[in-house]
């Protein structure tokens, strides 16, 4: 007991989430607040057998990753704004590709250079759209370094279970934070790891699905000597260029997270029956919005509050049903207002939506949160 | 001697997509019968190829292949040699794709000397996008975003992979099949990056717009410009004025980075136990 | 709310940040005793303003930064300037000697930090385990040797006798009393 009980930053819980996760295989490159991942993986990994390996840019990185994931290997890697800008065109090849494999972003305040070491949410639409043309993502966002270190377990087992990249959104306080953990026992995690095939390799097509919408994938080496590419293909891998394919696969690649909310879609609320402002947020914003609703309630007012950790794909179909009975739905984001816009698109009720935005670098405080619900109360 | 061709080829996927005059046909064709030569295991054999003319070759290879995005498929390769040591991981790449956009993987594999072999096409030429110049596009000559002629210099690939710490770097031609074969058996076979330049000839894209528009002339070209490295040495530098050598140009016993990686686990988890 | 909030602030490279880790590692052995730590600093190693914060709680601990500090400590002038405004009224800051107080609202002590750091301890860069030493008597939360123990385990091997010296001098610093250099280290 007394060894699960740690210090831990949260770039640290991402170290010790993928090796309870059995992550086998790291590539990265340094960049501030993401380098600690990086560092304790480097470490840790060649005790269990894994591989550390710094490449030359970002962009290799994530190639690395991908080509990793294809040998077997369950993959990370980390970065923060300017790399996972860097990151998108492969990380659209891994989508395309349906390669399981986990990509951290511990955002900072951008764009470009921006405040390498100050606390942001800017990258949540870049974590939907930031690689060219519609494509299916997974995107979670911890609150706190529990939470990291679990939900680097569900990134993983999220990847291998519908074979594709998971984004792993922290801030930089999230990140950089440290906390008192109690780590879980080995035997308490629940581990998922992609389906082999079945069937021998002369009856094999690579992307063919079979239950679920999710195809088996083989390692390369294991004898079934199949192509894999970016272009547009169907079941056999191969490109044929037709515009049936190319709708067939997109339809899949995005029914294949659609279909499967129920697993995917994770929040928590705590919302009384008679609470009219609901505080929504994600990330280390959530902190202050817990200590906003427990300081508003103690002042009679009817709050509660939804916190986000599957961002992407975000629950609209829940979020219907909170607009129909909230008065109110507040936002508070580290951006210019990002997630406030799924919420929007979304609310058909009365229900009025505000947003509390900061991308100066620093943290909403509670009271600013407070004053909000006390002005839409 | 036979080479097993037809079993390292998907057959249901030809003819390929290549021009006719192209010489990537017949270096992929080479590379077959020196992985052949090689006695390379087609199970654990892996193509990475990019994008452009040269990374189509990884669709008609029967082995396990991957199709990447453009200049980046040594990083991929690294990926998957340093995930399973065991497979022979190949990397088909052109001059665009290899020397241009790719151009920092290319040195920082070779500065690794991570066990790969990576094969560029270099038709000096941009030929899937129709003729854009690239940096092996010879100054001087002409192209389609060159049209008051190429001012760029070329960059000379062998030395540059050499000084990168590449410890096997080769050079041949689409003329020359035999001495191809030789060199990918060679370079496969070698422990180490293997750099091999093929050289190959674009007459639709390249040759057209500089005075060489048959196939036949091009090859001709490579033939009367190659000079083997055992006879360049003794030529007077008048004589190499418009040539290049062919062959295995440099080669040297140097720690492999998988083999070293695997050094350091073994003794983290020695100490570990 | 049993929440208790420590700042400790100063210039990069005067090991605030360990500071702060080191509270934080304490509270691991203070059975049901929560703690955050966060720190804020600029992107070079050295120089830069520096700042660590340590929440402690019983309870389950949501904003993790300070909100109002129990206890403050500035090493610069500039950290001092920023936030001696910004402390609890029950409060107290410790400033280093140096340094130039402003209206004092909350109890304020000036203490010869680096100076013994220099002269008795001889290390400057002990300062920082020298302030926890002061402010040891402060954190009721956390034991003494709890607060001992966490040193050991995050400052290098090779420092721990120098720093635990640094502690003691700051305990007696805190009493008001001199130094014994028989003292228990």
């Amino acid at each position: 007991m007394r060894d699960r009980i740690k210090l831990l930053q949260g770039d640290e819980a991402v170290v010790e989430g993928a090796i309870a996760a059995g992550a086998k295989f790291f590539a990265g490159y340094p960049i501030t607040p993401a380098s600690e991942i990086a560092e304790g993986l480097a470490e840790r990994l060649p005790i269990y057998g894994g591989k550390f390996i710094q490449m030359e840019d970002e962009l290799a990185s994530m190639a690395c990753v991908i080509g990793a994931s294809l040998s077997g290997l369950k993959s990370i890697t980390a970065t923060s704004g300017p790399g996972f800008s860097l990151k998108q065109e492969n990380l659209g090849l891994g989508m395309m590709i349906e390669i399981p494999c986990v990509v951290v972003n511990v955002q900072r305040v951008g764009p470009s250079t921006g405040l390498p070491t100050s606390p942001s949410q800017g990258d949540v639409m870049q974590a939907k759209w930031g690689t060219h043309g519609d494509h299916p993502v997974i995107a979670l966002a911890p609150s706190s370094v529990k939470e990291t270190f679990e939900l680097t377990i569900t990134a993983f087992n999220f990847a291998e279970r519908f074979r594709t990249p998971v984004i792993l959104l922290l801030d930089e306080i999230v990140g950089h934070m440290r906390e008192k953990v109690v780590l879980p026992n080995e035997e308490d995690i629940e581990i998922w790891n992609r389906k082999k095939p079945e069937v021998g390799p002369e009856d094999f097509n690579p992307y063919q699905e079979t239950d679920g919408l999710v195809p088996p994938m083989p390692n390369y080496g294991e004898g079934y000597r199949y192509h894999t590419t970016g272009l547009f293909h169907d079941k056999t891998g191969f490109p044929r260029g037709t515009n049936e394919d190319a709708k067939n696969l997109m339809d899949r690649l995005m029914a294949k997270i659609e279909s499967n909310m129920d697993i995917i879609s994770l929040y928590e609320e705590d919302i009384r029956d008679d609470d009219e402002i609901i505080v929504l947020a994600y990330g280390s914003t959530m902190r202050s919005a817990i200590n906003a609703i427990s300081q508003a309630r103690k002042a009679g007012i009817k709050a509660g509050w939804i916190k986000l950790k599957t961002i992407w794909p975000f629950p609209a179909d829940y979020i219907k049903e909170v607009g129909k009975r909230a008065k109110a739905i507040i936002i508070p984001e580290l951006n210019r207002g990002q997630i406030i816009k799924e919420v929007r698109e979304n609310i058909f009720g009365n229900a009025e939506v505000h947003g509390i935005n900061k991308y100066d670098g620093t943290l909403i405080k509670p009271e600013e949160i407070l004053n909000m619900i006390q002005e839409v109360k | 001697m036979g080479y097993k061709i037809d079993e390292y080829l998907r057959q249901d996927k030809l003819p390929h997509i290549w021009c006719p005059g192209c010489g990537h046909g017949t270096i992929m064709g080479n590379l077959i019968r020196g992985i052949d030569k090689a006695n390379l295991d087609p199970d654990k054999t892996v193509v990475v190829s990019g994008i452009g003319c040269s990374g189509r070759a990884s669709g008609y290879m029967n082995f396990d292949t991957l199709h990447t995005t453009h200049g980046r498929a040594i990083a991929f390769a690294t990926g998957i040699k340093l995930a399973n040591p065991k497979l022979n991981v190949i990397v088909i790449t052109g001059d665009g794709d290899g020397a241009a956009i790719g151009g920092n993987h290319l040195i920082h594999g070779a500065r690794r000397n991570i066990d790969l072999t990576v094969v560029l096409m270099n038709n000096h030429i941009y030929g899937m996008t129709s003729g854009q110049f690239s940096p092996m596009t010879p100054t001087g000559d002409n192209a389609t975003t060159t049209p008051y002629g190429n001012i760029d210099q070329n960059f000379d690939l062998a030395g540059l992979t050499k000084a990168s710490g590449a410890s096997f770097i080769a050079r041949g031609t689409a003329y020359n099949t035999r001495q191809l074969i030789e060199i990918f058996a060679e370079g496969l076979l070698h422990t180490g990056f293997s750099f091999i330049e093929a050289i190959s000839q674009c007459p639709v894209n390249y040759g057209r717009r500089n005075g060489l528009s048959s196939a036949v002339d091009m090859l001709k070209c490579q033939r009367d410009s190659s000079v083997n490295i055992r006879k360049w040495d003794s030529l007077s530098e008048e004589e190499k004025k418009g040539k290049f050598p062919t062959g295995v140009l440099y080669k040297e016993d140097k720690r492999e980075y998988t083999e070293m990686y695997q050094e350091i686990i073994d003794s983290v988890q020695e100490e570990a136990k | 709310m049993d929440r208790f909030e420590i700042r400790l602030s100063g210039a990069g490279g005067q090991g605030m940040i360990l500071a702060g880790i080191i509270i934080a590692e304490a509270c691991l052995y203070e059975e049901g005793l929560n703690v955050t730590q966060t720190q804020s600093y600029g992107p070079e190693s050295r120089g830069g303003a520096s700042r660590a914060e340590v929440v402690l709680s019983k309870e389950v601990i949501d904003f993790p930064k300070v909100i109002k500090p129990d206890i403050l400590v500035a090493l610069t002038q500039k950290a001092y300037d920023k936030y001696y405004d910004d402390v609890k009224n029950e409060g107290i800051i410790i400033v280093d000697n140096s340094i130039e107080l402003s209206d004092i609202k909350v109890k304020t002590y000036q203490m010869p930090i680096f100076e013994k750091a220099i002269e008795e301890v001889e290390m400057k860069l002990s300062a920082n385990i020298l302030v926890l030493g002061i402010i040891d008597s402060w954190i009721k939360q956390v034991k003494s040797s709890s607060l001992k123990k966490a040193i050991k385990k995050r400052v290098p091997e090779k420092t721990i006798a120098v720093n635990m010296k640094a502690f003691a001098v700051g305990k007696k610093l805190a009493e008001g009393g001199k130094i014994d250099e028989q003292g228990e280290y």
